[in-house]
C-alpha cells in the first residue's frame, strides 16, 4: 500500500484532494500486463475514472495526464480539453503531468501522438466526458428531474425549473468509483467554448518573468552536484581511473566508475566541474570511424535490415516501357537535437528507494530503465517529470536521468547532474543520416506512371523504452546492450501499406496485396528501405526519417515537374488523390499568390542576387496530419548564401484545439527546419565527433533577418485529431531546395545547403546538374546496374 | 595553480545583498542558481555561446556562465526574475507575454535581457543594431518571429 500513500501524499501536498485506489490494481504484476494505448498497465489503473480526475468541494478539477508539455503547448491544450468536456472555465482545472506515482501510464510523449491519444475517443477526453455524464446523472437524482433537462454552466448543473446544483456539492472530495465509459458522449465541436480558441499558453507569465521551474531549478535538501566523464572518442573503453588525480579538489565526495561509466560527485557544482575536468582516466581506443567524406557510400555497402514497404511487382517492366525515366539521389546528414539547455536531472537514490526529477518524455519507461540500472525493484522507483529545455525528439534527458541515478546511488545522497555542452553533443541520439535514391518513369503526356524509391538509413540505440536502457549512452556505458541492426533480407510486403516513416511518396497509390493506403495516383511502385548500423547513437529527431524522405520525395517531384515543364503545384495536384492533401496544397498556393509556371523562373540572371519560390507537401505518416509549405528565398550567387524571405504554411490537423499554439508550432517548426536545411550537420574525424558546441555546429541565431511566416489553418471539427507538431518542419528543406532551384536553376540534393555547396551547384549549372534523364533506349543500361552519377553536387 | 579556497563574497542581486561562501573563481551562474536558487539564468553551454545564462550587470547584458563571481564586485546584478514579477512584469516581459514569444522558454534570459540592455541604452536602435546585438543569442525552438515582434513592441512602447 506504500504507493497509495505516495499518491495520497502527493495530492495533499499539491493542494488537490485525496484520491486513492483500490487495492486490486496493486496486486497486478507491474509491467507484465499490456494495458490500453500500447503501454504497460501501471498501478494507476487507466480504466478507472478516478485515475484521471478528481473534483474538490470548491468545484476545482484536478486532472492527471501521462502526456507532458515539452514546450510544444500540450499542457495548455490538455487543460482546455478537460475544461471543455467538463463544462468548466479553464481556470478551474489543475493539470498534473507525468509522475509514475500519480498519473496513468501513457507511454512516451512523442511522435505527434499526444493530441491523437488524449483528444480522440479515449483516455483523458473520455474520462472527462464520463465524469460530466455521471455528474448530470447525480444531479438528476438529487433534484428529481430527467437528465436530458439540464444545462451545465461552469461546473453548475441547472434544470429548466431554475433549480441548480454544483459539481462540488455533487461529488466534492469523493470518488466517482466508475470505469471510464467508452460511450460517454463527447462535446460537439460546434458547442466548444474553451477548445478551438486561441488560449494563451498557461506557462507564459512564469516563463517571461523567470519564475517557471525547469528541472534545472530543482533543489533537494542535502543535494550534491555531479558531472560525468564521457569517453573522449567513440567506442573508447575505460582502462583505468586514477582517483588520486582529483584528491586535491575541495568538496569532492566520490569518483564513481562502473564499466565504462565514469562520473564525479562534489558538494558544489564548480567543484564537480573541476574534478571532472582534472580526473585522469586512461581510455582504450575504440574502432576507427568511417571517413565522413565517404560516409554515404559506406552506408550503401553495409549489411542491412531491409523492408519492402510496397511493391506492385511491375516496376521493372514499367520503367522499361516508360517514355522517359528520371533518376536522382538525395543525401541527408546526421543532425543533432541540440537542445538549448544541456540536459540536467536530480536523483535521490537512498537505500531501497529512488526518486528522480527528470525532463524525460517517458516517465514510466524511464522508471523501468532506472530500476534496471540501479537494481532497485520497479515499485521503488518514482520518476517525476519536470520540464527541461525543448527536446525535439530525444535529447539527453533520459541519459542524464540515468547518470544522476547512478551517481546518487553511489554516494547515498541526492545528486544533481548537469551535462556540459560537449557532453550534450556527444551524449545524445542523433537524427539519422540518409541516402535516398529515386527513379520515376513518365508517359508522353508527362504523367508519372511508375516510381521507385530505395533508401538507406543508420541506426544504433533509440528511445530506451521499457526494456532497453542500453539505447542511450549511459545505459551502454554501464553495461546494457543497445538495439543494433541484424541484417535481414526484405520479405514480401503484406497487409495494408504502413507509411509511418513516410518512405513511400504521397503520390503513390500505396497498394499492397490489392489494398491501397496511399494518397496518390501512381500504382506502379516499389519502395525498399535498408537500415544499416550506425557508428553513433541515433534517435527520433523530429521528424524521424519523415523529414529526410520528404526532402527527397518533394525535391524529386519538383525535378520531374521541371523536366515536364509543368507548374510544380499543378503537377502535384495531378498526382494526388487525398482531398486533405489537395486542400493544403491549394490553400498554401493561394495564400502565397502562387504564380503558375514551370521552374526555374525564366530569365533570371546568372550573377547577383536572385529570388525564387518552391513548394512541398506531406501527408504525415500517411494520415496523421497534412501540410504544404511555400518558401520564397533569395540566393546571393556570389557568396552562395541563401536567405529565406517568406514562408506560407497550410496545415490540417483535424479539429484545432488552440489556434495560437498551432501557429507557434508551425512557426518554430518552419524555422528549425530552415536552420537544419541551411547549416546543421554532425561532423567527425577518424575517432571522435567534432561538432561539439555552437561554433562547430551551426544554428540560426536570433539575429538573422527573420523571414515572414504565414500560417493557414484548416480546421476540420468533425475529423479525428491528428498530430501537428512535426508537419511543418518536415517540409522546410524540400521547399527551400525547390525555391533555390526556381531562383537559380541549380538543384542541390544534399543537406545542408551551405554556401560552399550552393556555389558548387551554381558553377555546375547546365546539363550535368539535372538529375540523370534518359529516353527509353538508355533505360536498360541503367537498370543493369550501370548507374549514372546522380549526385553531381557532392563535394 | 589550483585555487578552490573558499571566501565570503558579497553581491547585490535583484536589489538585495547576499553573502556567499564560495571559491571566488566560481562562475556567477552557479552562485545565482545554486546558492541563491534563482531560476532566471540557466546553463545552456557554459561557453558564452548561447545566452541562456544572461544577467544584467549595471544594465549591461553579460554571460554569467563565464564570469567569475569575484569579478562582480559592487556592481548590481539583475536576473530575469528581478526585472519584474508575474503580478507586475517589466514592459519588455509584458511585450513577450502579449506576443506569446516562447515555446520551451529556456532561452528567455538571453533574448529578453540582451534586447532590454540594448534598447534601454539605444531606444532608437535600428533593425540592424538589434540583429547585431542578438547575433549570438540562440533559441532552439526557433520562436524567432514572435520574439522579434515582442522586441519591436517593447521598442515602440518606449518611444
Amino acid at each position: 500500500m506504500k504507493r497509495e500513500i505516495s499518491r495520497r501524499e502527493f495530492v495533499k501536498s499539491s493542494g488537490a484532494l485525496v484520491v486513492s485506489f483500490s487495492a486490486a490494481s496493486f496486486l497486478e504484476p507491474f509491467g507484465m500486463a499490456q494495458g490500453p494505448f500500447d503501454t504497460h498497465r501501471s498501478h494507476v489503473d487507466p480504466e478507472k475514472l478516478d485515475s484521471w480526475l478528481a473534483i474538490a468541494s470548491d468545484g476545482t478539477v484536478t486532472a492527471y495526464t501521462g502526456k507532458c508539455d515539452l514546450g510544444q503547448g500540450m499542457f495548455t491544450a490538455q487543460t482546455q480539453l478537460v475544461a471543455e468536456e467538463l463544462c468548466v472555465s479553464i481556470d478551474k482545472v489543475k493539470l498534473i503531468q507525468c509522475d509514475t506515482s500519480v498519473t496513468p501510464d501513457q507511454g512516451t510523449t512523442s511522435g505527434s501522438q499526444s493530441t491523437p491519444t488524449n483528444f480522440n475517443m479515449e483516455n483523458l477526453a473520455q474520462a472527462a466526458a464520463t465524469a460530466r455524464e455521471a455528474l448530470v446523472g447525480m444531479a438528476a437524482q438529487k433534484l428529481g428531474v430527467p437528465a436530458d433537462q439540464f444545462t451545465i454552466e461552469n461546473g453548475v448543473v441547472k434544470a429548466k425549473s431554475g433549480r441548480r446544483v454544483s459539481y462540488g456539492e455533487l461529488i466534492g472530495d469523493k470518488h466517482f468509483d466508475l470505469r471510464v465509459s467508452s460511450t460517454a458522449k463527447r462535446r460537439s465541436p460546434s458547442d466548444w467554448k474553451v477548445l478551438g480558441k486561441p488560449v494563451p499558453s498557461r506557462d507564459r507569465v512564469a516563463l517571461m518573468t523567470g519564475t517557471f521551474e525547469f528541472v534545472h531549478n530543482v533543489h533537494v535538501p542535502g543535494m550534491m552536484h555531479g558531472r560525468v566523464v564521457r569517453p573522449p572518442e567513440i567506442g573508447a573503453t575505460v582502462a583505468s581511473v586514477d582517483e588520486k588525480s582529483v584528491q586535491h579538489v575541495p568538496g569532492l565526495i566520490k569518483v564513481v566508475a562502473r564499466n565504462n561509466f565514469v562520473g564525479v560527485v562534489a558538494e558544489k557544482q564548480w567543484q564537480a566541474e573541476q574534478a571532472a575536468r582534472e580526473l585522469k582516466v586512461a581510455w582504450k581506443p575504440g574502432p576507427r570511424l568511417p571517413a565522413q567524406k565517404e560516409f554515404y557510400d559506406y552506408m550503401r555497402k553495409q549489411p542491412s535490415r531491409d523492408v519492402m514497404l510496397v511493391d506492385s511487382h511491375d516496376v521493372t517492366e514499367k520503367l522499361k516501357s516508360a517514355s522517359r525515366v528520371l533518376k536522382a539521389t538525395y543525401l541527408h546528414p546526421y543532425q543533432a537535437h541540440g537542445s538549448m539547455g544541456s540536459s540536467c536531472a536530480v536523483a535521490d537514490v537512498q537505500g531501497q528507494h529512488a526518486t528522480v526529477w527528470s525532463a524525460t518524455q517517458s516517465v514510466y519507461p524511464t522508471q523501468h530503465g532506472i530500476s534496471a540500472l540501479t537494481g532497485l525493484p520497479l515499485d521503488s522507483v518514482r520518476v517525476i517529470f519536470v520540464r527541461g529545455s525543448g527536446c525535439y525528439g530525444l535529447n539527453a534527458a533520459d541519459t542524464v536521468s540515468y547518470d544522476a541515478s547512478l551517481l546518487s546511488q553511489a554516494v547515498h545522497k541526492p545528486v544533481r547532474v548537469q551535462l556540459t555542452r560537449h557532453d550534450e553533443f556527444v551524449s545524445e541520439n542523433y537524427g539519422s543520416a540518409c541516402v535516398i535514391e529515386q527513379q520515376a518513369g513518365f508517359d508522353t503526356n508527362g504523367n508519372i506512371g511508375v516510381w521507385e524509391c530505395e533508401t538507406w538509413s543508420v541506426s544504433y540505440g533509440d528511445r530506451p523504452g521499457y526494456e532497453k536502457s542500453g539505447n542511450v549512452i549511459t545505459g551502454t556505458l554501464a553495461g546494457f546492450a543497445p538495439d543494433t541492426i541484424t541484417p535481414r533480407a526484405a520479405a514480401e510486403p503484406a497487409g495494408e501499406l504502413r507509411n509511418g516513416s513516410n518512405a513511400v511518396p504521397s503520390y503513390m497509390a500505396g497498394c499492397v496485396d490489392g489494398k491501397c493506403g496511399g494518397t496518390g495516383s501512381i500504382r506502379s511502385e516499389r519502395v525498399l528501405t535498408h537500415a544499416v548500423p550506425s557508428p553513433f547513437f541515433t534517435g527520433p529527431l523530429r521528424s524521424p526519417l519523415r523529414l529526410q524522405n520528404t526532402f527527397a520525395h518533394e525535391c524529386f517531384m519538383d525535378e520531374i515537374s521541371a523536366q515536364i515543364k509543368a507548374d510544380p503545384v499543378a503537377y502535384r495536384l495531378r498526382h494526388l488523390r487525398e482531398t486533405r492533401m489537395i486542400d493544403v496544397v491549394q490553400a498554401a498556393a493561394k495564400a502565397a499568390s502562387w504564380e503558375a509556371r514551370p521552374s526555374p523562373k525564366p530569365g533570371t540572371a546568372r550573377t547577383g542576387t536572385v529570388t525564387g519560390r518552391g513548394i512541398a507537401c506531406v501527408a504525415y505518416e500517411g494520415d496523421n496530419g497534412y501540410a504544404a509549405l511555400v518558401a520564397e528565398v533569395e540566393v546571393d550567387q556570389a557568396s552562395g548564401r541563401v536567405r529565406p524571405r517568406r514562408f506560407i504554411a497550410a496545415v490540417d490537423c483535424g479539429p484545432i484545439s488552440n489556434p495560437d499554439g498551432l501557429r507557434n508550432q508551425i512557426e518554430g517548426g518552419v524555422l528549425q527546419g530552415t536552420s537544419r536545411a541551411l547549416g546543421e550537420e554532425i561532423t567527425w574525424d577518424d575517432r571522435k565527433v567534432t561538432s561539439i558546441d555552437w561554433q562547430s555546429y551551426n544554428t540560426l541565431p536570433l539575429g538573422i533577418e527573420v523571414p515572414v511566416i504565414e500560417s493557414v489553418l484548416i480546421n476540420r471539427p468533425e475529423a479525428e485529431a491528428t498530430g501537428a507538431g512535426e508537419t511543418a518542419i518536415t517540409l522546410a528543406a524540400a521547399a527551400i531546395g525547390n525555391a533555390i532551384f526556381d531562383a537559380t536553376g541549380a538543384r542541390i540534393r544534399e543537406v545542408p545547403f551551405t554556401p560552399d555547396r550552393v556555389k558548387a551547384a551554381l558553377s555546375a549549372r547546365g546539363g550535368e546538374t539535372l538529375a540523370a534523364v534518359w529516353n527509353n533506349p538508355n533505360v536498360d543500361r541503367a537498370l543493369s546496374g550501370e548507374r549514372p552519377d546522380c549526385s553531381p553536387t557532392r563535394t | 595553480m589550483w585555487g578552490g579556497m573558499m571566501a565570503a563574497i558579497s553581491l547585490k542581486v535583484n536589489g538585495r545583498v547576499h553573502t556567499v561562501d564560495v571559491d571566488p573563481e566560481t562562475p556567477l551562474l552557479y552562485v545565482l542558481s545554486d546558492e541563491l536558487q534563482l531560476r532566471g539564468p540557466k546553463f545552456g553551454c557554459g561557453l558564452a555561446q548561447c545566452g541562456a545564462c544572461t544577467v544584467l550587470l549595471q544594465g549591461q547584458a553579460v554571460r554569467s556562465c563565464v564570469m567569475p563571481v569575484s569579478a562582480v564586485k559592487q556592481k548590481e546584478v539583475t536576473t530575469l526574475e528581478g526585472l519584474g514579477t508575474p503580478e507586475k512584469p517589466d514592459a519588455i516581459q509584458q511585450a513577450f507575454i502579449e506576443e506569446g514569444a516562447a515555446q520551451c522558454g529556456f532561452c528567455l534570459s538571453g533574448v529578453i535581457l540582451t534586447a532590454k540592455a540594448l534598447l534601454d541604452e539605444h531606444p532608437k536602435a535600428s533593425g540592424e543594431q538589434i540583429r547585431d546585438a542578438l547575433s549570438n543569442v540562440l533559441c532552439r525552438c526557433f520562436a524567432h518571429t514572435r520574439m522579434m515582434r515582442a522586441i519591436q513592441r517593447y521598442q515602440r512602447g518606449r518611444a
